[in-house]
């Protein structure tokens, strides 16, 4: 019972079929070569798999890809359209990552949360990723380089 | 301090832009064709029952399913330490979620309905779900042995099992180890004492939650050659497991290639070999088709290694003066239902639970006892944390009764270089002195924050906690490199260390860099591939910066005496004048002179005649610490150098409990390491902040939780919290000490593991400073917090 949806990924339409139970972190990996997004839970715990849908931060293992049809799916491949991301080079000055597993899904958050918030306070860039794990760095390193990267925006 | 021109300094990491843009690639991002199949593993529903009967019929049918296999096929038994694994279960089941048997399909769909499909008749018996229960009789008579319990042996067959000489399993119980230190007079050294305090501590067993599961992808090739991908620390070690468990089959190390691309965290949990072994023996059934093994998120949690728990008996002999005069500590862990890597825990825990203490009569007793719970193993901190826990909040406690400020009862205590360890070996120098007194002027130790009247509920309390950790692998664990210059003068270096996060290649390249003049962002290391990186141990025990990090110098060291060698060969040069500098040679008598590396170090240099002299530079460098042993008097400890060194530090917390939630909340943390000397000292700061939350998550948050048939409860990220951005501490602050390790390269020891071990005694201190409640079991809750002043009232 495959389906045909067609949606935008990174600024180019696509289209695809896809089969009833499949989720869109699925299909992003296996069908599309799209890596950036991590398998870590399969849950929506771990946020691993973070991307962005018509511009909000969505967790794409428990989006079904039959729900994707007609939508604008953005991952950080997309994001770096025209090169490596200032906020990208302000977290490899400050070792923002360790392992590098769950660096792209926080990039993704820390993109959207930029977005919405360009000065956001500690407590909000707090709160802006706390749907991210992360198990090596301890999490002040990306905190403060987001807080770096904002002060000198303002 | 020195001259250096890249040890020392914070440069940026050379694995930095792959990993900032996703380029990184795991196991699972490998793209492995169309061809690709995929295995569901069928598990055990039991923690301990006998196989009756597998009936795969049923799978077999079901279209897309490819094969199924079961332990029939497989006989055989492996591990690290001990081999008491099997690849699949043998008549028996000994955890809830062991492999009995796998399904490979054309798709992880199909593969996992059909694992549903294979049908397994078990005879189930009594689940042996602890320590207590394990061991059967504690009383050590002439009649029977303490841990006597021939009738519900885990093991039957342990006596027949093969394993490393300082290990003593114990015939007729479940002891799969027994690590005995006598050292001094115990009964004398209590009998000194003006007093002696007793106590127990708990700690329950915990998981690492790396964020990638582990990931392996086996493919037998028609010609016979098995080639591997794994999410691993431990590439040559799992060749050598491969080898050894397959070796049944025809299979020798050079049939077998090992490659492990990055590694999304690893902590322990991805060294040795667990789930990879299934995805190797998968293979050589379906010649010529890869076949994927990727563990989910609960199978992550309930097969693959646990931090084992431990039930800790402490008595500690003081003077009055606050002199430690005799130890006594009996650990009994609960190390699962295999230990072939686990025991090893338990030895290492048993060679050095005196802590960091100068202490002169010991008895230790840190007993490996099987139980019917998923395999103990190996996690940061190596048992360390583990007994740590209760050694530092009995210390905190004796100072308390001694009214003895409790820094100072560890300064009076603390141990020495030169010191006699408690296996007779003599302490390496060390700053650990200097790490108490630093942290306790961070923390400003003695001043408690004031109880502001406007919230009463808030209680503050301050903790203390030393640590220490040595290596703990076989005396003969090796490291060994490549270097290889390119055409332009960079640099790819071959070696099998894995880049799991800690900045391992960043640091391995500022040392090339620093002996070749070759700045670290030309240098480029490789993830392990056993046909083409030379020989690593594991990436563990902390010891790769100061092991690998040896063979690398002699790499480069190897490289520069190649190019003098050269130079002074085709250019008539004098050989001493010569130096290194700016990516050139250079002379010291003749500052005219310049040859650049890109100008020779491929295609050599030329002569008048139009002939060249010379050719691709490749360095060499390998290193083991040929000092040490492991062979000491069974009965007492005495005699062997175990440990290589060992790698010291303090910390201390500021925090407030809340009297009502129990919730606590953490202002300030310092920590202090020495780190012989930090090669990257933003690298060290960063094992520090990560650690010291992986330490407070097993003090705050997490445990395991098990059913009464030891079946694994909380089994994914919901039920197990691990911290999120909203759990860290206010404020870190990271004091690194200085105390060259003279075999080190450039005088560094390893400091990765060691960041999380202080994190739990220091919290369950600070928590007695501030409401006056002993907290005795980890992890300290809220909840557990909040009950105990309920029952204080």
């Amino acid at each position: 019972m495959k389906n045909k949806i067609s949606f935008i990924l990174n600024g180019e339409k696509r289209q695809l079929e896809v089969g009833p139970q499949d989720t869109l972190l699925e299909v992003l990996r296996t069908k599309l070569g799209i890596t950036s997004p991590k398998v870590g839970c399969d849950r929506g715990d771990c946020g691993a798999c973070t991307i962005l849908l018509n511009g909000d931060t969505v967790k794409s293992c428990l989006i079904l890809a039959n729900e994707i049809d007609g939508q604008e799916v953005t991952t950080l491949e997309g994001l770096m359209e025209h090169g490596i991301l200032p906020i990208q080079e302000k977290m490899v000055e400050k070792n923002s990552f360790q392992c590098g597993y769950c660096t792209p899904g926080f990039l993704v958050s820390t993109h959207a949360l930029l977005k919405k918030t360009p000065c956001p306070t500690k407590e909000e860039i707090k709160e802006g990723l706390a749907g991210n794990l992360c198990r090596c760095t301890g999490y002040t390193p990306i905190i403060d380089a987001i807080i770096d990267f904002t002060k000198k925006n303002s | 301090m020195n001259d250096f021109k890249y040890i020392g300094k914070s440069i940026g990491r050379i694995d930095g832009k792959e990993k900032i843009t996703g380029a990184a690639k795991y196991v699972d991002d490998i793209d492995f064709g169309a061809g690709l199949l995929y295995a569901a593993i069928v598990e055990s529903p039991h923690a301990h029952a006998n196989i009756k009967k597998i009936s795969t019929k049923k799978a077999e049918k079901i279209e897309g399913v490819i094969k199924v296999v079961t332990g029939a096929q497989f006989p055989f038994r492996f591990g690290l330490y001990m081999h008491d694994r099997y690849i699949f279960a043998q008549e028996k089941v000994r955890f809830v979620g062991e492999q009995v048997a796998a399904v490979i399909a054309r798709d992880p769909k199909t593969a996992l309905n059909a694992a549903k499909m294979v049908e397994v008749e078990y005879e189930v018996l009594d689940p042996i779900l602890t320590v207590y229960d394990a061991l059967g009789n504690m009383k050590d008579d002439s009649n029977k042995k303490f841990g006597h319990n021939p009738k519900k042996m885990i093991h039957p067959k342990l006596s027949e099992y093969t394993h490393v000489p300082w290990f003593f399993p114990q015939d007729n119980s479940n002891i799969a180890h027994f690590r005995k230190i006598r050292k001094g007079d115990l009964d004398g050294g209590f009998a000194q004492a003006d007093h002696i305090f007793e106590d127990e501590y708990t700690v329950p067993r915990y998981a690492h939650c790396a964020i990638e599961t582990h990931a392996s992808v086996g493919l037998c090739d028609h010609s016979g050659r098995l080639t591997m991908w794994t999410a691993s620390q431990s590439p040559h070690t799992q060749r050598h497991l491969f080898a050894e468990a397959l070796a049944p089959l025809g299979f020798s190390h050079k049939d077998i290639r090992v490659i492990t691309p990055y590694v999304g965290g690893g902590f322990g949990g991805k060294a040795g070999v667990s789930m990879e072994i299934l995805a190797a023996a998968l293979a050589t059934t379906v010649r010529g088709h890869a076949v994927k093994v990727l563990w989910n998120r609960s199978q992550e949690f309930y097969n693959t290694y646990q931090r084992q728990g431990v039930h800790a008996k402490l008595k500690i002999g003081v003077k009055n003066d606050g002199t430690i005069t005799a130890l006594e500590q009996l650990l009994y862990w609960d190390a699962g239902a295999y230990v072939e890597y686990g025991a090893n825990v338990v030895n290492a825990a048993g060679l050095s639970a005196t802590g960091p203490y100068r202490i002169d009569n010991v008895k230790i007793d840190s007993v490996c006892v099987y139980t019917n719970l998923p395999p103990g193993g190996p996690y940061r901190g190596f048992g360390y944390s583990e007994f740590l826990f209760g050694l530092e909040s009995h210390i905190n406690e004796i100072a308390k009764k001694l009214k003895i400020d409790a820094v100072e009862f560890r300064l009076k205590n603390a141990i020495r270089g030169g010191d006699k360890l408690a296996y007779g070996a003599a302490m390496n120098p060390n700053g650990l002195e200097d790490c108490i007194k630093k942290v306790a002027k961070e923390i400003d130790w003695g001043k408690k924050r004031p109880i502001d009247p406007s919230l009463p509920h808030l209680a503050y309390g301050k903790g203390f906690s030393l640590f220490w950790k040595a290596p703990a692998m076989p005396p003969n664990a090796s490291s060994s490199c490549f270097l290889k210059f390119n055409e332009d003068g960079s640099l790819n270096i071959l070696l099998s260390g894995m880049e799991i996060g800690q900045g391992y290649f960043t640091v391995m390249a500022q040392i090339a860099a620093e002996v070749l003049s070759v700045p670290p962002h030309k240098i480029r290391c490789e993830t392990p591939d056993t046909d083409r990186n030379p020989y690593e141990w594991q990436t563990v025990a902390s010891h790769i910066t100061w092991s690998c990090g040896n063979a690398v110098k002699k790499a480069a060291e190897d490289a520069r005496e190649q190019i003098f060698d050269l130079v002074e060969r085709a250019l008539e040069m004098k050989r001493e004048d010569l130096y290194l500098d700016s990516e050139a040679v250079k002379s010291k008598s003749d500052i005219s002179f310049c040859l650049n590396f890109k100008d020779f170090i491929i295609n050599g240099i030329s002569k008048k005649d139009g002939s060249f002299r010379g050719g691709p530079i490749l360095g060499r460098g390998m290193f083991m610490p040929e000092f040490t042993s492991a062979l000491s008097d069974p009965e007492t400890g005495q005699g062997g150098k175990p440990n290589v060194h060992y790698t010291v530090g303090a910390a201390a917390v500021d925090l407030q409990v809340d009297k009502e939630t129990g919730k606590i909340k953490i202002h300030k943390i310092a920590f202090a390491v020495d780190a012989g000397v930090a090669l990257n000292p933003d690298l060290v700061k960063g094992q520090i902040t990560g650690g010291l939350l992986q330490g407070l998550a097993t003090v705050l948050y997490e445990d395991m939780r098990f059913d009464d048939k030891g079946k694994l409860l909380n089994a994914n990220f919901t039920d197990y919290k691990i911290p999120t951005t909203l759990d860290i501490p206010e404020e870190i602050v990271s004091i690194i000490v200085e105390t060259p390790q003279m075999d080190g390269p450039y005088g560094a020891r390893g400091v990765g593991e060691h960041t999380m071990i202080p994190a739990a005694p220091m919290v369950g201190n600070a928590v007695e400073d501030a409401i006056g409640i002993r907290i005795k079991s980890m992890p300290i809750t809220a909840e557990k917090i909040a009950l105990a002043m309920l029952k204080e009232k």
